[in-house]
């Protein structure tokens, strides 16, 4: 009796692992069979206006660019304060804080952005939509700098201070470059993460037909483009948002792999 | 040199409370002449930009609403007669739908989830447990808004065939947040059951355990207290989420009477609104997003305060 | 005259009651070895890593009393323990350096490695570079192996070559005074040896502190050992004496395997 009860235990486990592969399974196979019957070149050569995704893809980068660009370096200065600096309640305050901030809802960020960016500033922008992504994008990477700086061991912290150097310059020559993979990992993830996000875009910088660079209006974004082709009625609107999937999808998946690579590499 | 640095760090850290604190006041704001107009009944207010003269009771019947509620909320509308009219918004159904929507997400993924984490931690060779596990990761790695162009083009018709009723509704977009937020709970459920040490599970084999005994006596008890917080994070987060319901909820300001039933959530009724919203809509929606961020902070606060401490 | 004198010393750590080091004196002899032993927990590494004031990277320690360091330059004694301000720290470890117990290179060139404390000590001329790298990994016996790879990562040496590199880093800086911390237990026999005969080789111009708890190795390289117990600088004498002729009872219980 006990030994079936096991079997049957492990059995549904196994299957439970099977039906979370299923899904993945699925849901990879339906980006790639829908999205592949509307893929054509020119989706890479032609704006939206003319049926193509040239520049909602190239719009979706720059967000994404430019959110790195605040994101990342005040994340890894925050990360970096928060191993190497803080000591006390505060630090973990804000680690505790950052950690929160990193299960918040993208769409209340999105509505802080509203609020804060595009009320005053009376209209939708490029900028407001970068900011409101590197809103999302701090936390992780202060998260994932905090964790793999807390990986180097305390000896190598210490020979670096024995030999005269003045802490920030262990931080910087020693303490990040030993810990350089795990943090470009993390990066590489936490931009994957942003690049795939919709909501806080919605309403902040919305997203454009047209080939754009301009930050100050409304920007091509091609999560927010996926959803309003596919509220609309046409078939080949839909098809498009397909397309449009498959190649997000494929984008997110092979950033994260190659991300899983560079560390894989490691061991 | 080594000051500059010192309060740069300082600084960017600071950032975050900053930031945090700056989301509350700045939803607050917003929220304020909503809150002021409608105060606590907001909450169990069901009807959204309804119009009422304003010396009739708020006892109208919701089928009056059911017709003209998906887009532009912000139609101010002068009856003919010229009494004086207002518009009112009361937040109960987004609110109901966001709670019912992650409800339905936890139960369906729980046994799921914790399966998964079982065979990830205790059952499957080491490589294969490698390779599956990257592949619930990928899982999760999806954007959300694929899960909304999957489920609604794929999973909901069949869940739909399966149990009658409307293709977007709770509990097809309770369904397919569930498939969301699996991979989260079964990676950090795994994680607490990998913290059991080596020589509690030996000792119960060596009393002659089977693996489901030492899982369910041993393991479980030992990672409880991380398993409940990985299921309480997984419901914070899914209280947040928004593109994939907005697919599949059907978006109309209605409490559902059946569990087939279109209806909304807060993050649905923001998205769909805040563009073209104002006035006194756009502040009822800032309040819907307070109140969700409200509880979004204090479901994750409790997971991470009470539950999560010992992990990672 | 001595190179350090430790004078009535006590130490505590932060959020700790009761001292871990009590009324230490103690002088290191210039270019000598001298040896600090003792059971586990007994304070010798805590000691150590007093003399240049590491543990200040952990504030709230308590210090009591004084460490005096020799200024060659005036002959006069100063008190390390006053240090406050960033620069002068950087200074005392420019003149008292230390070696790890677990090998620590850096996630550098070989060459960098050993360049390190010269290029933050502001020394820019490639020429300069590149001939003390020399002179240090010569004088760490390292040299010869590595001469043709100093563009290889550190990382790429053995747990021995480790240890010898960071020996040269520390003796590229040109310190008055070396601290090592247990630094063959975490090697095999044979770098050991090469260790110790590399510390022998070191203090015609160096003055060496060696924290071990192999008391052999004591007995094989120091002039002068330091037996500590419990916090208390139990017995101090020259190394010969205190292995045939201890004066105290628990050093003789310690250099017999008693306990320990």
């Amino acid at each position: 009796m006990r030994l079936l009860t096991n079997k049957i235990f492990l059995a549904l486990s196994v299957l439970s692992a099977l039906i979370g592969l299923a899904f993945l399974g699925w849901i990879l196979i339906t980006l790639f069979i829908k999205g592949l019957s509307s893929f054509h070149f020119s989706l890479f050569l032609d704006d939206l206006i003319e049926g193509g995704l040239r520049n909602l893809i190239i719009g979706q980068f720059i967000l994404a660019g430019i959110a790195s660009l605040i994101g990342i370096p005040l994340g890894m200065a925050a990360g970096i304060y928060l191993q190497e600096y803080g000591r006390g309640r505060y630090a973990s305050l804000i680690r505790d804080l950052s950690d929160i901030m990193m299960s918040a809802p993208s769409i209340v960020i999105g509505a802080f952005v509203y609020a804060v960016v595009v009320i005053p500033t009376g209209g939708t922008s490029g900028f407001a939509g970068a900011i409101a992504l590197a809103i999302m994008m701090l936390p992780v990477v202060i998260n994932t700098t905090d964790n793999m700086l807390s990986l180097v061991p305390r000896e190598l912290r210490e020979a670096g201070i024995s030999l005269g150097a003045s802490k920030y310059r262990v931080i910087i020559d020693i303490i990040i470059k030993a810990a350089k993979v795990g943090i470009m990992t993390g990066i590489l993830l936490a931009f994957a993460r942003i690049i795939g996000e919709t909501a806080p875009l919605l309403f902040t910088s919305e997203t454009s037909n047209y080939f754009s660079l301009d930050l100050s209006e409304s920007f091509p974004s091609l999560t927010v483009s996926i959803y309003d082709l596919a509220n609309e009625p046409e078939e080949s609107s839909r098809d498009l948002a397909w397309a449009a999937s498959f190649i997000l999808t494929a984008l997110v998946l092979v950033i994260n792999l190659v991300g899983r690579f560079i560390t894989r590499n490691k061991h | 040199m080594e000051k500059i640095f010192q309060k740069l760090s300082l600084s960017s850290a600071s950032l975050v409370f900053i930031i945090l604190i700056g989301i509350f006041f700045t939803l607050f704001n917003a929220s304020k002449p909503a809150i002021d107009e409608y105060g606590f009944d907001f909450i169990t207010n069901p009807d959204w930009n309804k119009e009422v003269a304003l010396d009739s009771s708020l006892s109208t019947a919701s089928d009056e609403i059911e017709d003209d509620m998906i887009m532009d909320e912000d139609e101010v509308m002068f009856d003919e007669d010229d009494m004086e009219m207002k518009t009112i918004f009361g937040g109960l159904v987004p609110i109901v739908g966001t709670l019912l929507t992650t409800l339905i997400a936890l139960v369906f993924a729980l046994p799921i989830a914790m399966g998964i984490a079982v065979f990830l931690a205790e059952i499957a060779p080491k490589n294969i447990s490698h390779i599956v596990g990257i592949a619930i990761e990928l899982l999760a790695a999806i954007p959300s808004i694929i899960f909304g162009m999957w489920g609604l083009y794929y999973f909901a018709p069949i869940v739909a065939d399966i149990v009658g009723g409307y293709q977007v509704s709770l509990l097809t977009a309770g369904l397919v947040l569930g498939v969301m937020i699996l991979p989260f709970m079964a990676a950090i459920t795994r994680d607490s059951m990998n913290t059991t040490p080596s020589v509690l599970k030996e000792s119960a084999y060596a009393l002659g355990a089977t693996k489901f005994e030492v899982i369910k006596d041993i393991i479980f008890p030992y990672s409880k207290v991380g398993i409940i917080g990985s299921i309480i994070l997984a419901l914070g987060r899914a209280l947040g989420e928004t593109m994939a319901v907005a697919f599949l909820i059907g978006s109309i300001f209605v409490l559902p009477s059946a569990i087939n039933d279109p209806t909304i959530s807060i993050p649905v009724a923001m998205a769909n609104n805040f563009g073209e919203a104002s006035g006194l809509g756009e502040s009822a929606l800032f309040y819907l997003a307070l109140i969700l961020f409200v509880i979004s902070f204090g479901v994750i606060s409790i997971a991470k305060f009470y539950f999560l401490k010992k992990v990672k | 005259m001595p190179v350090m004198n430790i004078k009535k010393f006590s130490f505590t750590y932060p959020g700790v009651d009761a001292p871990s080091l009590r009324n230490i004196n103690l002088p290191i002899e210039k270019n000598k070895i001298t040896a600090l032993i003792g059971p586990s927990g007994c304070g010798k590494s805590t000691l150590l890593r007093a003399m240049n004031r590491i543990h200040d990277l952990y504030p709230g320690n308590k210090y009591d009393g004084k460490i005096e360091f020799l200024d060659e330059k005036t002959n006069q004694y100063r008190n390390i323990l006053d240090i406050k301000k960033e620069n002068e720290f950087i200074q005392l470890r420019q003149q008292v350096g230390m070696i790890f117990q677990k090998p620590t290179p850096f996630p550098m060139s070989i060459f960098d490695n050993v360049a390190y404390g010269l290029k933050i000590a502001g020394i820019k001329n490639k020429t300069e570079l590149q001939d003390r790298v020399e002179v240090a990994l010569k004088g760490s016996a390292l040299w010869k192996e590595v001469h043709d790879r100093l563009n290889l990562s550190a990382m790429g040496l053995s747990g021995g070559q480790q240890q010898r590199l960071c020996i040269a880093r520390a003796v590229a800086v040109k310190p008055e005074v070396l601290l090592f911390d247990e630094p063959t237990s975490a090697l095999d026999p044979i770098s050991t040896g090469a260790i110790e005969e590399l510390i022998i080789e070191l203090k015609k111009d160096i003055s060496i502190t060696i924290v071990t708890h192999n008391m052999q190795q004591a007995s094989r390289i120091s002039d002068y050992t330091a037996f500590m117990y419990l916090g208390d600088l139990v017995e101090y004498d020259k190394t010969e004496n205190i292995f045939l002729n201890p004066a105290e009872k628990r050093t003789e219980d310690y250099i017999t395997g008693r306990f320990g």
